[in-house]
Formats: structure tokens, C-alpha cells, sequence
């Protein structure tokens, strides 16, 4: 009788492996692609198709040199997964070797440099995307308007797409505009109502195209909740924390700031929220410690769209989380049972 | 009765309960099997201690084990039979190891021993009735076998708020404590009550979870029936919630401190089956010799419970609940949450064993393959104990021991929900399990270096201090020795003079006070031995640092020490004599002492000849063995080696049979011993050269026996090894002969 | 110039301050340190056993700290190297097979009925672990013994065994799991190496 000898627990919750959580926050950002197809044409679904393929070979040339199972690797879906976020995250325009930059630099520098999943300090998407934008700040900037809005009146076909990605779109200016935040960044020195009024990209037409993206990620994000793959406390303090912040600066000063409705359902606010300051790997463990990180996230979001360099700030927002999230793990440990406090840091015999 | 306060834990899951399986059929009762094992370490604590032999003849029910300390307990034999071992079989363990039990073949008559029940418990000391619960061997049957004297003594050290029944049973699969419930409940509640009488809490709850309605109900007619305070109550059904320190924090909303136990905060919680254990032993008088154990799983065709002799064969057991073979292929003891696997079949049912699962390949699926931490939280949020398991795994993999200690690593009660949550399929329980003992081991390699560093030190100190003491005597010496080549004619005589006036003082004093005498003369005769010994010490040390001016000045120092031992040895003779009402044993002749001294030495020493010999003689033997397996060209060296050896051996032999007279002749003279002392001592170093010099062959010829290739050079160093040995051993012969004659002389 | 007087005045007063504040925090926080000998023979195994070439731990802790390599200690194995190298900051090296190889825990029993009472052992053990007087009976201290070896060579009657101490139900424990993707760690050449310095 040949039996197995392993240690307990001998049953496991069926199904829920690490690939069907990749797969499901790739599946819960589905409604989100749609609507930025619908809205912004093709070039959201061939960058996908771009950054998946780019992803999944620099993941399987770099675990050939690591000398790792590539296979086992590969069928956990976490490149998969960063090549989708990179993909959601890029200007639907973007020439194709922004993207395979991205990517790659994600893969290889942000992940498997570090050790491969679950070693990484740094959330792989938001470096690649990061490169990126300091990079290439013309392309990264571009962004489709909806065709109410845009000069041409209509959206790029497929093969005007294709055309844009992989060779050059000569008319591509009159297809693109700037994203809602972008034109209240340089508003200059119109005050805001003035500028509502009078900017194209602050247009009831602009501005509902964000505010449908952003509502489909929050579906997504709520079915992520819903499944209990992520917990409600990073996207609530992050969205908290920019409300507040939008909410305080607006009541102070309506005339130079936007509304906090303006802040949540613009940019990548709740793709953000939702997707990428949810990454497990880089950010905070306990709950407590999501909070802190969320509201940073959140904080800093803010700071960087109203006074920062460039018009979004969640990539180096969580980007900058990111290095927090050790020290706020430290001083947020939960209370363990039969302990009267949480022990902080790494002090040694602290627990009194 | 009023519905009582239910808190709740942190995390916690919800597995699948298959509890269903196990109780469509009555409690079976299996017949008795071919033999009993019965380990002596069935609970926490020390090992017991067997209180019969093989071939004994023993009583159902009568004790074969007594506790060995305070932490452990007795064991009785579960029927009457024959005692037909007591020898190290696999048991019930995780590693899978084996260990010491008793090994009982029944013969089927199920005589009973005479039952001792307390019928008047109420009346008796509770010290008393938990006195009788540790004879009837009754341990906690909840999982850790905790001997319960010990938790009920633990329970005195504060006044208890609560007294907990652990009736949760929160493991899948298991349904022991239900069965248990359901068939004595009456038994139950007056075991309940016997011990809430020996612990008087202020208030005594049932905890059970709401997965076992039959139970809830017939618990509730009982207890209305009995008008009894006992309170029940229902707590949701949530893996871990049987978990001791969960219980408690799901009826009183109390945590236990770490590190504590629950009778710390007033707390006292037991297993429904330990009360019922309870209530035989102090009713019954019947001691702790069965259980009800649930057989289940998918490789069973009758999955049920039973009620089940302790040392029952698991095998056994499978075989009655009708195992098909083919589909078994993980065997667990407990549940499948916290239960370990079993190699085989042959290990026993212990006291805390409550379920047998028997899994086939689908309903318990080899674990996938393990992946990497994606620190996603799944654990954090299924912590009973609300710990960080994914920063404590962390740590375990790069043994950070320190950090892991530091997030509370034994805090973790090993409940495996988070290692059931894992959706990298990584086995969390075995990395803590892992990390606790190589935590407990370093303290204790850290303990034990301690204390060799203090052992080693204070050696070293004690060694430094022996150096220091004799350097500076040397140093002393060589001061004096100066001086001395100048004195010592005139100390001498001085000391004699001294000694010969002290000696007329005591001879002129009147003989009334002759016990004075004799005593002073004895004290005289001390001081002058010790003073010749110390003189004699100096003089070998001279002699070992080669300073001949002192030698000659000490050599004559002790003959004269010794000429005046001599006369105050005669005086103290005539003392004696002159006082004829001393017993002849307290005033010892000197003379005769020193002659005798020697000779008992001798003695001591050829027995210890003999026995290096017969050693000598052993290792030769085992070498012609070894060189004869190997057919090596020593063989026949060794073979004379033998001879002699064995020899040697006869004479030493030889020489004990007929020792030297063991008084001898009192006119023997200190000389004559002190030369024979010479002689011996000499023999002994040559003796000891000799065995050496085996021992050293024996070794080359071990070494050629491992290493051929070097075979010429090794037995070159042989044969120079068997020549030193054949002097040496001449030499011995000398040495021996003159010492016979001497001995034969004197 | 006279911007320049200045520049190197408020330098001169600003290094002033620092030199003060730097000077204070030496004196205020000074932190009294393990003299690095105590702190190399506290990873030391104590088992005095002179496998290193120096009477005893404490001797090779001061070898160490004037640069003897750090693998001469069979009895600590490749756990104590790598606790040393980290302490020293230096790279963990194998275990120096001159000086022995590393073994099982052990601990030496004398078999009583063949011992002479010739206290040579007594005098070898560095821990005093052995119980005896001349010409009677000799025996082992099993707690004390550190398994060192010492007193082995020195019985003239070789009447003393290392003895393994084996694994129990009590002591056994679990292994430590395999890791991610273990069916391919075996290839990796630098993995193999941190797996052993754990």
C-alpha cells in the first residue's frame, strides 16, 4: 500500500489557484476594454494583442536563462496579466514599440529581475508604463477623443489603427485630443469654469466618454470584491482619499480646482483604484496597512494632477507607495490573538 | 434556560463538512482483534512506565502502565489476556516512527478486574476524585491527550468564571463527538457535572456548533430533564471554531494571553468525551480502555462510527468497515484539516484518536504543485489567530527564525486554513512546523553550548588555577632550595630534637592521661606521614626536573622523616600496649597498614592487568577474525600475538588466583613494599605500553583492512608495531618474574 | 571679498554647529558593542572539541577575529559559516574538509564493563562530561557531552563509542518544503549554493 505522506491540511478550497485570480482580474477588466474600444476605436484590443505577445515571450526567454520550468510559469498568468494592465494603460495610438518597450521592461526589469512572481517591489505595469511616459512623453500623450469631439467627427477604422501603431497615421492629429485631465492641466490662466466652458477635451462629450471607462472599471472592480479576490480597503481609501483631498481643495478654491466628481471618473481613477494599487504582490498586507497605502495612492494622485508634471498620477503614485509599503507593513501588523497590542517594526520582545 | 452571547473569531472557513457519510449506520462495536498495541506515550508528557512483564497474565481493566512524573499517565489493559511483548512497533505519528508499547493478545473472555467506582464522590475532597481520574488513566480526548488531573489541578490556580464543554467538532469528516452526544447524553451531563463539582465554576456552557441538531436536541431534553444550570450553546459552524482558544473567544469573548493557558484567565475547557471518561471512571470505576472513533471516507464501503478498543490495529478496524484497498491512498488519523498521514495500517488506536479517514485519490487529491507567494491576503483573512501568515512564510523559507518569532510564529495553532485558502497551493503549515522546531532547536543548541562554554571555562579555569598553585610552589622551592643547601643539616637534627622532646615530654607525663598520649603520638604520627609524603613528593618532582643538589639534600630529608616515623611509630606501639583497653582496630599498626597497603594495591592492579589483558585478548581475537575474512598474510602474526596475549592473560590470571599474602609479616619492612610498589608500577607502564602497542596494531590492521592500496606501508608500520610490542612484552615477562619473586621473598 | 569672508564664515559657523550636533549624538547615543570575539564565539557550537587546530572555541573565536577563515568548524557545519560570514560580512564557504566533516549529532558512551578506571578520558574531556575516579568505573554525562571526539583517542582500552543521537517520535520534525518548482532546482547551480547556506 503505497500512501502518501504529506502534512495537513489534506484538502484544499478547489479551484481558486493563483491562475484563475489572474485570470479573473483579467476577466473583470472586460467591461472597461469594450467601452475604451467602443469609445476609442481598435487600438486598445491590438495593443493587448501586442503587449500579450511581448509579454509572454520576454517572460519565456527570461525564465529560459533563469533556467525555470517555463511552462509552469507561464501557465500562472501574471505576465498575462501585467501585459493587459500595459495595455489598458497605453494610448490606444501608441506606436507598437512603445508598447513592446513597456512591456518587456515590465517583465524583465520590474519582475523577473527580482526574483519572478511574488518578489517584485514594484507594481511590473506601472514601471513598464512609467519608462514609458518619461521616455516617449509625444506618443504617450496622444490620446483618441471620442468622434463628437475630434476634428475628423469620426473614430479610426481597424486598418487605420493597424496604420497608426505600426507605421505612421500622417492625419493622426485630427483624431486625437486631450484626455479631460490633460486639458485642465493646461488650462493656464483660465479658471475652471471658464475653462469647462470653453476647452474641447472638457466637453460634455469628453468628459462622459471618462466617466463610462471609469464606471466600467468600477464594474469590474466590484466583481473583483465580489469574488473576494481583493478586499474593499484599498480602492475605498484610495477613492476616499482622493475625494477628500478634490473635495477640500474644491471648497476652497472652486475657482482653480475641479470638482471631486470630476477627479473620480477621469483618467485612470478607478482603473487605478481597482487594478493596478490592488496588485498583492508590491502593495501592503494587512488591512490597516492597505488603508495607509490606498490613501497614500489616493494623496498622492491628487498632488501629482494638480501641481505634479504630468496630467494622471497613478502610476507614480502606487510607484511611490510602492517603496512605503515595507515600512507601513512594519507599523501596521494586526493584533494577534492573545496579544493585548500589535507589534510594531522589528523590534525584538516589543509585545507588552 | 436564556440564549447566551455568541461572539465570533477572526477568519475561520467554511471546508466542506462530510460529516453525513459517517452516521447513517448505528455505532458499530468491532470484534476484538488478534492483539493490542498499546504505546506507552499516548498523551503529553513522559512516557509511561510498564507495569508488567511478558507473559503476564492481566485483567480487562487492570492498570499495565503507571505514570512516570507528574506530567503523564496510567494505562490499563483494555481486555484480559496474555502479555506477548513489550517492544518498539510503529504508532500513531506523524514521522511515522516507532516506539515502545505493550503488546496484549487477548483470550477473549473479557474478564473484568475488580471496578473501583467513588460512589461517594460528593462527599470525598475534589484532590481525592482527581486522584482517582489520574489511576483511571483519563486524558483529554479532544486531540492533545492532555492528562486531565493535571488541566483540573491547573484549573485551582484562580477561580474559574467558566467552565467550557468543547462539544464543536469543527473538522470535516469527523462525527465522534456527535455519536458520542446522541449515545450518552445522560453520561455526559453527569460527568459535566462530577467535574464542574471538582472545578465549582461560576458558570458551565456546552459549546456546540449548529452542524448537529440531533445532538442540540437530545443535549436539551437531557439537561431540561435533569433541571440542570449547564447552558448550551449553538455557535455557527466555522472551521476552527473547536479550537480551544477559539471556543473560549466564541462563548466569553476572552482571548488567551499568549503563552498562557486558559485556567490562566479563569477557564477551563474540556472535550465532551473526557467528561463522559469522567463519569465511568468515578460511577463505573471503569477505566479509560476504549473510545468512539469515526471510520470514514470514500475508500470505505461502511463508513460509520465505533466504538473501539484502545490498541485496536487500524487495519482491523478498515477491515470491519469494509476498506476496498484499491481506492485507498491516503490514510489520515483526524480530520483532514489538522489529522497526519499514516504509513501503515498496523499502528493502533491511541486515547486521543477520534477519526480514521480512509481517502481515495478523488475525494483528497495530491496537492498541486507549490507557486510562489503572491501575497494576495487570502491567509491573513482565514487566520483563526489573526496572524500575517504570508510575512510569516517569508521568514520560514529564509529561516529568518528571529523576525519569524517576532510576528508571533507561536501564536499559530496550526489549524491549516490558511494552507486551505492558498491559491498558490503552498504548503504554509509544514513551513511553521518547519521553522517552530528549528526555533526550539537553536534554543536549545543555544542552552547546551551555554553550558559548555560554562563547564569549558571553569575547567579552564580550575586547570590555570592547578598551573598557577604549582608554579609558584617551584618557584618557592627553588627560593628555599637555596637556602636550604646551607640548612639542611641543621633542620634536621632540629626537627628530631624537637620531636624526640615533644615524644620524652609525652612519656614523662603521668599514665592516668596515657589516652592523651596516645592521641598526641597519633597526631605526631600523622604529621610525620604527611610531612614524609610531602617530602617524598618533592623528591619525585626533583627527580622528574632533574636538580641532583636537591635530590640528595630531600633523599636524605626522607630517610630521616622516615627514621623518625619509625621511632613514633614504636612509641605509639608502646603506647598502645601500655593503654591494653583500646580496641585493637583503632589503633592501627602503621607498619603493618603500609604492608598491607601495597599488597591490596597489587592486587587491584593485576585484576586490572587481567582485565587489559583479557581486552588485549579480545581485540587480538577480533583482528585473526577480520585478517582471517580477509585471508590477509597477517594471520599468522596475530595468531602468535593471540597466543601470547592469552598467555599473558593465564599469568595475570594466575597471578590474581595466588595473590601475596594479604598480611603480611609485620616485620616487613616499608622498603621492601616500596620496592615492590616500584615494581609494580613499572610493570603497570610496561603493561600499558604493551596494550598500547596491541591497540596500535589493532588499529593498522583495521586501516589495512579499509584502505588495501596503502597495504605495504601499513603493514611495514605492523610489523614495527609487533616488534616494540614483543620487547615490550619481554620486558614485561622480566618485570612480572622479579615481582613474583619478590612477592615470594617478602 | 567681503561676500567671500562671509561664505567662509557661515561655513566655519555651519561646520561649527554640525561638528556639534555629530559630536553630541557619538557621546548621546553611543551604543556599547560585543566586543567582536564574544560575538564570533557565541556562534561558535562549544563543543571545545579542537577540530579547528585551537584548544577550544574560544581560541578559534579570536583566530577568527585576526583572520583565520571562517570553515574550520565541522561541528557547526555550514549553519555556523554562514551565521559567521553574515556577522563578518564576508562570503560563506564551504566546511574545510581538512579539519573534519560534518556529522550527526553525537554523544559518547563508555562501555562500563570493559573500562580500567584509567581516567584518561576524564583529563580530555574540555566539558568535565565524564563522571569517575581512578581505577573505578567511568561514565558519560549524556547532557553534558558535546560530542567532541577528544576522549575517544585517548582510552587505552577503546571502550568509548560515539553513538548517534537519533531521531524520536519527541524530537523528529517535519522537513522543510521544497520551494517553488522544486523538480527544477537541482539544475540551478546558484540556488544549490544558497540552498546550503540555509
Amino acid at each position: 500500500m503505497a500512501l502518501l505522506r504529506i502534512t495537513s491540511p489534506h484538502t484544499q478550497r478547489a479551484g481558486r489557484r493563483t491562475s484563475w485570480v489572474m485570470q479573473m482580474v483579467i476577466y473583470a477588466t472586460l467591461p472597461g476594454i469594450i467601452v475604451q474600444t467602443w469609445l476609442f476605436g481598435w487600438g486598445t484590443v491590438i495593443n493587448l494583442a501586442i503587449a500579450g505577445v511581448a509579454a509572454l515571450l520576454s517572460e519565456a526567454a527570461i525564465l529560459a536563462m533563469r533556467r525555470r520550468p517555463i511552462r509552469f510559469f507561464l501557465q500562472d498568468y501574471s505576465a498575462l496579466l501585467t501585459a493587459v494592465l500595459l495595455g489598458i494603460a497605453l494610448p490606444p495610438t501608441v506606436p507598437w514599440w512603445v508598447t513592446v518597450t513597456a512591456v518587456s521592461f515590465a517583465i524583465v526589469f520590474a519582475k523577473q529581475i527580482y526574483g519572478g512572481l511574488g518578489n517584485n517591489p514594484f507594481n511590473p505595469a506601472m514601471v513598464g508604463y512609467a519608462i514609458v511616459l518619461v521616455s516617449f512623453p509625444v506618443p504617450m500623450s496622444q490620446w483618441l477623443g471620442v468622434s463628437s469631439v475630434v476634428a475628423s467627427g469620426e473614430m479610426l477604422s481597424f486598418s487605420q489603427s493597424l496604420q497608426a501603431i505600426f507605421h505612421q497615421l500622417p492625419v493622426i492629429d485630427s483624431y486625437t485630443m486631450a484626455t479631460p485631465l490633460d486639458g485642465f492641466k493646461h488650462k493656464e490662466l483660465l479658471d475652471s469654469q471658464s475653462a469647462f466652458e470653453t476647452l474641447p477635451a472638457l466637453q460634455a462629450a469628453s468628459i462622459d466618454s471618462w466617466l463610462w471607462v471609469n464606471l466600467a472599471y468600477l464594474m469590474g472592480g466590484l466583481a473583483l470584491l465580489w469574488l473576494r479576490i481583493i478586499t474593499w480597503h484599498t480602492p475605498a481609501a484610495l477613492l476616499g482619499a482622493l475625494l477628500v483631498m478634490s473635495g477640500l481643495f474644491y471648497v476652497f478654491d472652486t475657482s482653480n480646482a475641479a470638482s471631486p466628481f470630476f477627479h473620480l471618473t477621469t483618467g485612470a481613477a478607478m482603473f487605478g483604484a481597482f487594478f493596478i494599487a490592488t496588485d498583492p504582490v508590491s502593495s501592503c498586507t494587512s488591512n490597516r496597512g492597505k488603508l495607509i497605502y490606498g490613501a497614500g495612492i489616493g494623496i498622492l494622485i491628487y498632488i501629482i494632477r494638480t501641481w505634479g508634471g504630468y496630467p494622471d498620477g497613478v502610476a507614480f503614485g502606487v510607484l511611490l507607495m510602492n517603496f512605503a509599503a515595507p515600512l507601513i507593513d512594519y507599523y501596521t501588523q494586526p493584533r494577534t490573538y492573545g496579544h493585548k497590542k500589535a507589534k510594531t517594526g522589528l523590534k525584538i520582545g516589543g509585545d507588552h | 434556560m436564556q440564549t447566551a452571547q455568541v461572539f465570533s473569531f477572526h477568519g475561520g472557513i467554511h471546508p466542506e463538512e462530510n460529516k453525513t457519510q459517517s452516521l447513517q449506520l448505528p455505532l458499530g462495536k468491532p470484534s476484538l482483534p488478534k492483539e493490542l498495541i498499546l504505546p506507552l506515550s499516548q498523551h503529553i508528557g513522559q512516557a509511561s512506565v510498564p507495569l508488567v512483564a511478558i507473559g503476564d497474565q492481566v485483567l480487562k481493566g487492570a492498570p499495565i502502565a503507571a505514570n512516570n512524573g507528574l506530567l503523564s499517565s496510567h494505562l490499563h489493559a483494555p481486555t484480559s489476556g496474555t502479555i506477548t511483548a513489550i517492544e518498539s512497533r510503529p504508532i500513531a505519528h506523524p514521522s511515522g516512527l516507532s516506539d515502545l508499547c505493550i503488546v496484549l493478545q487477548p483470550d477473549g473472555k473479557e474478564t473484568w478486574t475488580e471496578l473501583k467506582p467513588l460512589p461517594n464522590w460528593q462527599q470525598l475532597d475534589a484532590t481525592e476524585v482527581i486522584s482517582h481520574l489520574a489511576d483511571m488513566g483519563i486524558v483529554g480526548m479532544g486531540g492533545a491527550g492532555f492528562p486531565t488531573q493535571v488541566k483540573l489541578q491547573g484549573a485551582h490556580k484562580k477561580p474559574l468564571s467558566h467552565f467550557i464543554i468543547n462539544a464543536a467538532e469543527c473538522e470535516p469528516y469527523i462525527t465522534s463527538d456527535d455519536t458520542l452526544i446522541r449515545e450518552k447524553t445522560r453520561e455526559l451531563v453527569l460527568g459535566i457535572e462530577l467535574f464542574q463539582h471538582l472545578v465549582q465554576a461560576e458558570q458551565v456552557t456546552i459549546g456546540i456548533e449548529d452542524n448537529k441538531p440531533t445532538a442540540i436536541a437530545a443535549l436539551n431534553k437531557t439537561l431540561t430533564e435533569c433541571n440542570s444550570k449547564i447552558q448550551l450553546v449553538v455557535v455557527p459552524t466555522k472551521y476552527p471554531s473547536g479550537g480551544e482558544r477559539q471556543l473560549i473567544q466564541l462563548l466569553t469573548g476572552q482571548e488567551v494571553p499568549s503563552g498562557q493557558y486558559p485556567a490562566d484567565i479563569g477557564i477551563l475547557c474540556q472535550n465532551v468525551g473526557t467528561c463522559v471518561a469522567g463519569y465511568e471512571a468515578v460511577y463505573l470505576g471503569k477505566p479509560l480502555i476504549s473510545r468512539i472513533t469515526t471510520l470514514t471516507g470514500k475508500a470505505l464501503n461502511a463508513p460509520q462510527n465505533v466504538d473501539v478498543l484502545l490498541g485496536t490495529p487500524v487495519a482491523h478496524l478498515l477491515a470491519y468497515a469494509d476498506l476496498q484497498e484499491k481506492q485507498l491512498n491516503r490514510l489520515i488519523i483526524g480530520g483532514p484539516m489538522m489529522g497526519y498521514t499514516l504509513d501503515s495500517a498496523a499502528v493502533p488506536i491511541v486515547k486521543t484518536t477520534n477519526c480514521i479517514l480512509a481517502a481515495n485519490k478523488k475525494e483528497l487529491p495530491a496537492p498541486a504543485p507549490e507557486q510562489a507567494c503572491i501575497r494576495c491576503g487570502m491567509c491573513e483573512q482565514a487566520c483563526p489567530a489573526s496572524l500575517l501568515p504570508q510575512q510569516l512564510l517569508w521568514f520560514s523559507k529564509s529561516q529568518e527564525l528571529e523576525k519569524a518569532e517576532h510576528y508571533n510564529l507561536f501564536d499559530c495553532i496550526e489549524c491549516g486554513a490558511c494552507s486551505y485558502v492558498c491559491p498558490s497551493s503552498i504548503p504554509l503549515v509544514q513551513y511553521y512546523r518547519h521553522t517552530k522546531s528549528s526555533i526550539r532547536d537553536a534554543r536549545e543548541a543555544a542552552v547546551k553550548s551555554d553550558l559548555a562554554k560554562q563547564r569549558f571555562e571553569a575547567r579552564k579555569a580550575r586547570q590555570d588555577a592547578e598551573a598557577a598553585e604549582k608554579e609558584a610552589k617551584r618557584l618557592a622551592r627553588q627560593q628555599a632550595s637555596a637556602s636550604k643547601a646551607v640548612q639542611t643539616k641543621k633542620t634536621a637534627p632540629a626537627t628530631k630534637t624537637t620531636e624526640k622532646s615533644a615524644l620524652n615530654a609525652s612519656n614523662s607525663e603521668a599514665a592516668p592521661q596515657i589516652n592523651d598520649t596516645t592521641k598526641k603520638l597519633k597526631v605526631d604520627v600523622a604529621i610525620g606521614k604527611s610531612k614524609l609524603k610531602k617530602l617524598q613528593k618533592q623528591l619525585v618532582e626533583a627527580q622528574e626536573d632533574e636538580r641532583l643538589e636537591d635530590i640528595s639534600a630531600l633523599q636524605l630529608h626522607v630517610s630521616e622523616q622516615e627514621k623518625a616515623l619509625v621511632e613514633l611509630e614504636t612509641e605509639l606501639a608502646k603506647a598502645v600496649k601500655a593503654n591494653p583497653t583500646k580496641k585493637p582496630s583503632d589503633t592501627p599498626d602503621n607498619s603493618v597498614e603500609k604492608a598491607k597497603a601495597p599488597a591490596n594495591d597489587a592486587l587491584k592492579k593485576a585484576k586490572i592487568d587481567a582485565a587489559i589483558a583479557k581486552a588485549a585478548v579480545k581485540k587480538v581475537e577480533k583482528a585473526l577474525k577480520k585478517a582471517e575474512e580477509l585471508q590477509a598474510p597477517e594471520v599468522d602474526a596475530i595468531r602468535q600475538q593471540l597466543a601470547d596475549a592469552k598467555k599473558r592473560a593465564d599469568e595475570l590470571e594466575k597471578v590474581l588466583d595466588n595473590p601475596s599474602p594479604s598480611t603480611p609479616p609485620t616485620e616487613q619492612k616499608p622498603a621492601v613494599s616500596a620496592a615492590q610498589l616500584d615494581l609494580a608500577s613499572q610493570v603497570k607502564k610496561e603493561k600499558i605500553a604493551v596494550a598500547l602497542a596491541k591497540a596500535k596494531i589493532n588499529k593498522l590492521n583495521k586501516r589495512l583492512a579499509s584502505s588495501p592500496e596503502d597495504a605495504e606501508t601499513v603493514s611495514k608500520d605492523i610489523e614495527a608495531a609487533q616488534q616494540q610490542l614483543v620487547q615490550a612484552e619481554s620486558l614485561l615477562a622480566t618485570l612480572i618474574e622479579s615481582q613474583h619473586n619478590s612477592q615470594e621473598t617478602s | 571679498m567681503f561676500t567671500v569672508l562671509l561664505a567662509i564664515g557661515i561655513l566655519v559657523v555651519l561646520s561649527l554647529i554640525f561638528g556639534g550636533i555629530l559630536g553630541y549624538a557619538k557621546v548621546r547615543f553611543h551604543v556599547e558593542g560585543d566586543p567582536i570575539v564574544d560575538q564570533i564565539d557565541a556562534l561558535l557550537p562549544q563543543t571545545q572539541c579542537g577540530q579547528c587546530g585551537h584548544p577550544g572555541c574560544r581560541p578559534y573565536a579570536e583566530a577568527i577575529s585576526n583572520g583565520e577563515a571562517i570553515n574550520h568548524c565541522p561541528p557547526g557545519g555550514q549553519a555556523t559559516i554562514q551565521a559567521l560570514a553574515d556577522l563578518l560580512d564576508v562570503e560563506a564557504i564551504p566546511l574545510d574538509g581538512d579539519h573534519g566533516t560534518e556529522t550527526a549529532q553525537r554523544v559518547a558512551v563508555i562501555r562500563e564493563d570493559e573500562c580500567i578506571g584509567c581516567t584518561k578520558c576524564i583529563q580530555a574531556c574540555p566539558v568535565d562530561a565524564i563522571l569517575g575516579a581512578a581505577k573505578q568505573m567511568h561514565t558519560v554525562i549524556a547532557d553534558e557531552c558535546t560530542g567532541c571526539d577528544l576522549c575517544v583517542e585517548p582510552c587505552p582500552v577503546d571502550c568509548i563509542d560515539m553513538v548517534d543521537v537519533g531521531i524520536t517520535a519527541k524530537n523528529w520534525s517535519w522537513d522543510k518544503p521544497q520551494g517553488v518548482a522544486a523538480q527544477s532546482l537541482n539544475i540551478i547551480a546558484t540556488d544549490r549554493s544558497t540552498e546550503v547556506s540555509q
